[in-house]
């Protein structure tokens, strides 16, 4: 096993300074030259000169309180700090001389009088910086007496006063107040890295310490367990439980998260095989060395006790499973998927990849419905959340892809977030995003909600227009009228940039006065004058980059919003430079890479039409097989033409349907009508209920690969420890072919990468050698690009010239009406991950251990519903039970719902209706009516038991 | 499949396109049907009896003398 160490992990002190003038001055007779406002500190660090320091870290601004990093500089009196005094020309800089011996030991020395002395059996033993720095200045002896101190327990007159208990009450580490040197690490990575500000320095001088909120714990007060602080602690007064279940690791291996699509890099750090925690790489492009308490801590999955490791079959889903051998479960799956054919044609089975996993394995399983399976009957999870960002943005751009990598943020000046709630479901980018508007950008929300962002501790939006679920495509044609009508677009792009005739005919078509936002108004609900007011600020403000999300996508105008976005990026300029552009964030970490792999139906790897001759002359001379032509059946066409009878088998890697894809009682039906469903997954899912075969699949940390993030930037996954499965899901694709006939031989995922690249000219210059060289890269990674592309369209748009296109807002056929008056959205929380197959399995739990239903105290006292009252939640489709909580974050009219728990089922209720082009569902719309309830409904409970009754596996016959 | 799915997929995308550009509208409908509809569906959609038919906007019914059609019979819906 070839690990991948890096090779410099020091820490410099203080933040990088980029672009200023270069300086040159000695330090310790040595000439450095750094750039313009760089610290002593770093520059010493860079100079490869360590100055001692506690309190300064180069995740976070300089501080100077904890006077170690002390220095001499030859003119200026006194020993300043070098983390908090910039370089100067010229400046005679010394580091280590007889003072600064005497001065550091004096500090090192008032630091360990109140510290207690029990390194041997402390968790931070090895990998403590007040250890080392004890060590590094020559610390020998503690003069001070035994008094007043923080650490003890009990003193000789009894129980010390000063002494307070470790607080454990956060699943995932601790904080034990008395080994803390109040050196406020922990409460500025809160502040600056994080955002949240939970953390205080309460009182003052030798009262000091750090206070979760109100003097609360941790798990009780507003921290959201991101770990941060604990990263930033330098002793073990912050420290993760399993280091100190564990020990110190020994081994890193670098790796990408496998949750959200911002795709953070992490070290994940271990003794022997055993993972003893994962920490945020600060080299990582998409992360910058910071993460979320579902990447840092929610990987104990892995291990949980529920994980099948065994492939079972069925021949009645009414069955039992049997536990068989991989030989046995592969050629029954091989037998079952010919039997099928044979009788019903070539079309009647096909496959869904999965967003979870590699691009390799996604690569894999297209590879083998197309080349083995001979039809292109596969699709991926993405239909159900971006495939609309796939169409819209190829219509308007020429490519589906986000324009920007997340560093872009930095440089944008207004912020349009739309249908997204980044806090919660991509966490890493609104730190950062929230950083960026701390210090100055403006922020626009359009959403329905009142998502955290709209006032959160030192931001606040500009504005947030709280328009009417389905409305977007209203809101975003009245934002271009504005734009238009008041002259605020940018004539000189348009006309160079863009297709002008498709401009002039659009300019028409917004300009209309049934656009203006007092027009739109009563339908909206955007009061006119607050939608004007954004409209100008995106138009005029400098860089305007808008993000977005599900809630643009997951409507029956999903595709025609996507176009609307681009449309007002391009009419104001706001495209092909950093700091701006339009930015789909992807919901899974690999969604963007399943998409770019050829997952969709009607495409090849690399957005090529399946029509498309040339490019599948590539794969017919390279597979030998032929290629159909015609596009083959999307996820929700499946399951109609499986309750038709003429789709009968389906490969499933990675991804519960069942539980995550609208109209449940749809689904199950066309699952049940199936023949041969066979689900590769990590547990017993949803969908498992309805499958004649389980296959066990492996988790991130057991597999070679890559994942690309919503910036297209492809990051390598490292395996780190061995399948507990004993396969890899590649390997499992591979073998499934084999047994159907193909001739296919992969023996690492780098050959399956080295296949993509030499057939997908975006990839054409992608292979590990290079991952493993610049860390990662961002497609399209050419021979004109060949360190990749981190903002797209910067000299003309991939199709040419961009195309404006008219977006007539059609209201969906989903009516609230007497019968259901209330329109239902859903949405992700922080800790909670899609389906929850894995965050469930973890302590993330504790946050989250049940969906509840959002609604407004008006809505609720005219119904009678109390807070935390079990309430019946009812659609034109089905009907369950969850608890409510009262809240004005929802507007009157409007009700809330996430669905990480299948006890919930939240989409029993959500309807079959959809984009009318990509026909991703539509979830963020559906008309409801909430009354008090008693308990789970008669479907849930049918669920929960046929659930149940579908997970029972016979011992094995040994 | 449902003949009223059908139909219903194929008005929703007439409906945008009848009003992004009026003029091209059967051309566009059929452009997009031929780029995403599996063969089958097509099938069902030409297959649709008059009754059913009727209920197409005019912009679909137009883009039917435009649909590629499957080539081999669809199996049995």
């Amino acid at each position: 096993m070839k690990d991948f160490v890096i090779p410099d992990r020091r820490d410099m002190g203080t933040p990088e300074v980029r672009g200023g003038p270069p300086v040159t001055l000695s330090i310790d007779g040595f000439s450095v030259t750094v750039p313009e406002g760089t610290s002593i500190l770093r520059a010493a660090a860079e100079a490869g000169i360590p100055i001692p320091k506690l309190c300064a870290t180069d995740s976070l601004a300089a501080f100077g309180s904890c006077r170690l990093c002390l220095v001499e500089v030859e003119g200026r009196a006194g020993t300043p700090a070098s983390c908090t005094t910039p370089v100067a020309p010229g400046m005679v800089v010394r580091t280590q001389t007889e003072r600064l011996k005497r001065l550091r030991r004096g500090v090192m020395e008032l630091y360990i009088s109140d510290h207690p002395l029990d390194c041997l059996t402390c968790a931070a033993n090895g990998d403590c910086e007040l250890q080392d720095m004890a060590g590094a200045v020559g610390l020998r002896e503690v003069r001070f007496e035994a008094g007043a101190n923080h650490f003890a327990r009990r003193t000789a007159e009894g129980p010390n006063p000063r002494w307070r208990p470790r607080d454990d009450s956060n699943p995932y580490f601790v904080y034990d107040p008395s080994k803390c040197i109040v050196c406020s690490r922990c409460v500025r990575a809160c502040e600056e890295v994080q955002g949240t500000f939970a953390l205080t320095i309460a009182g003052r001088g030798w009262d000091s310490r750090v206070s979760p909120g109100m003097d609360e714990t941790f798990f009780g007060s507003e921290c959201v367990s991101c770990g941060a602080c604990v990263q930033a602690c330098p002793t073990a007064t912050l420290i993760e439980t399993s280091v100190i279940a564990i020990g110190t690791p020994d081994r890193v291996v670098k790796t990408t998260c496998a949750y959200c699509g911002v795709g953070c890099s992490f070290d994940a750090e271990l003794r022997g095989d055993e993972l003893v925690r994962m920490v945020p790489s600060k080299e990582g492009k998409a992360n910058r060395g910071h993460s979320c308490v579902k990447g840092r801590f929610a990987w104990g999955y892995a291990t949980h006790r529920e994980r099948i490791l065994k492939p079972m079959i069925r021949a009645r889903i009414t069955d039992p499973w049997r536990e068989v051998s991989w030989d046995e479960a592969i050629a029954h799956t091989a037998r079952r998927f010919r039997e099928i054919q044979a009788a019903h044609g070539a079309g009647a089975i096909g496959g869904i990849t999965s967003s979870r996993c590699t691009n390799e394995e996604t690569y894999l399983v297209q590879k083998l419905i197309r080349g083995v399976f001979g039809n292109n009957n596969v699709d991926t999870c993405a239909r159900v959340c971006h495939s609309p960002t796939g169409y819209g943005l190829k219509q308007t751009f020429g490519t589906s892809a986000g324009t920007q990598d997340f560093d872009s943020v930095e440089q944008a000046d207004v912020v349009v977030i739309i249908g997204a709630n980044p806090t919660d479901g991509h966490p890493v980018f609104a730190a950062r995003l929230k950083k960026r508007l701390r210090g100055g950008a403006r922020l626009i929300v359009i959403d329905p909600r009142r998502i955290d962002l709209v006032r959160t501790p030192h931001v606040q939006a500009a504005h947030h227009l709280a328009l009417r679920p389905g409305t977007n495509v209203a809101v975003l044609t009245a934002m271009a009228h504005v734009i238009v009508t008041e002259g605020l677009f940018d004539e000189g792009f348009i006309r160079t940039r863009c297709d002008t005739a498709a401009f002039d005919d659009y300019a028409e078509f917004v300009a209309d006065p049934r656009h203006a936002p007092e027009a739109t108004e009563a339908l909206t609900g955007v009061p006119a004058a607050d939608l004007r007011a954004a409209a100008r600020l995106y138009a005029t403000g400098g860089n305007g980059a808008i993000y977005y999300g599900l809630g643009v996508t997951e409507h029956s105008q999903g595709s025609t919003t996507v176009m609307a976005i681009a449309n007002l990026a391009m009419l104001t300029g706001n495209i092909g430079r950093p700091g701006v552009g339009v930015n789909p964030l992807r919901g899974q970490n690999n969604v963007q890479g399943a998409c770019d792999m050829g997952s969709f139906p009607h495409e090849l790897p690399g957005y090529r039409h399946i029509s498309d001759d040339a490019a599948r002359a590539v794969y017919e001379s390279l597979w030998g097989v032929p290629i159909s032509p015609e596009p083959g059946l999307r996820i929700p066409n499946m399951l109609d033409a499986a309750a038709a009878g003429s789709f009968r088998g389906i490969y499933i890697q990675g991804e519960d349907i069942l539980q995550s894809d609208p109209d449940t009682a749809h689904v199950a039906a066309g699952l049940r009508a199936m023949d041969c469903v066979v689900v590769h997954d990590l547990f017993l899912n949803e969908t498992a209920s309805y499958a004649h075969v389980f296959l066990p699949g492996s988790t991130f940390l057991e597999k070679d690969g890559t994942f690309t993030n919503a910036e297209r930037r492809i990051n390598r996954v490292r395996r780190v420890m061995a399948p507990r499965n004993g396969l890899a899901d590649w390997e499992v694709t591979l073998r499934l072919a084999q047994a159907m006939g193909a001739d296919w031989s992969y023996a690492h995922p780098s050959e399956i990468m080295a296949e993509i690249a030499a057939t997908t000219p975006s990839f054409a210059g992608v292979s590990y050698e290079l991952l493993d060289r610049l860390g990662s890269v961002q497609w399209p990674c050419t021979a004109a690009a060949p360190a990749g592309t981190p903002v797209m369209h910067i000299d003309g748009f991939v199709r040419g010239k961009g195309r404006f296109i008219r977006t007539e807002y059609v209201p969906t056929d989903e009516r609230t009406g007497p019968r259901f008056p209330l329109l239902l959205t859903t949405g992700r929380i922080l800790t909670q991950y899609n389906v929850g197959a894995q965050t469930r399995r973890t302590e993330n739990r504790r946050w989250h251990d049940e969906d509840v239903l959002e609604i407004h105290p008006h809505d609720a006292e005219t119904r009678g519903i109390h807070d935390g009252d079990w309430v019946r939640l009812a659609s034109r489709k089905g009907a369950i039970s969850l608890r409510a909580r009262l809240t004005d974050r929802v507007a009157p009219g409007v009700v809330y719902t996430t669905f990480h728990h299948p006890g919930t089922a939240a989409n029993i209720v959500t309807t079959d209706y959809s984009d009318w082009a990509t026909n991703c569902p539509e979830y963020k719309v559906t008309a409801v009516q909430v009354s008090p309830s008693n308990g789970p409904t008669e479907s849930q409970r049918d669920l929960a038991g046929q659930a149940a009754a579908a997970r029972r596996i016979l011992p094995a016959a040994e | 499949m449902s003949p009223d799915r059908i139909i219903r997929m194929a008005n929703q995308i007439a409906t945008f396109f009848e009003t992004a550009s009026p003029a091209e509208a059967a051309e566009d409908v059929a452009r997009h049907i031929n780029d995403f509809w599996e063969p089958r569906m097509r099938a069902q959609l030409l297959a649709l009896p008059p009754a059913s038919a009727a209920a197409l906007r005019p912009a679909v019914r137009a883009a039917l003398p435009l649909l590629r059609p499957p080539a081999r019979p669809a199996p049995a819906a």
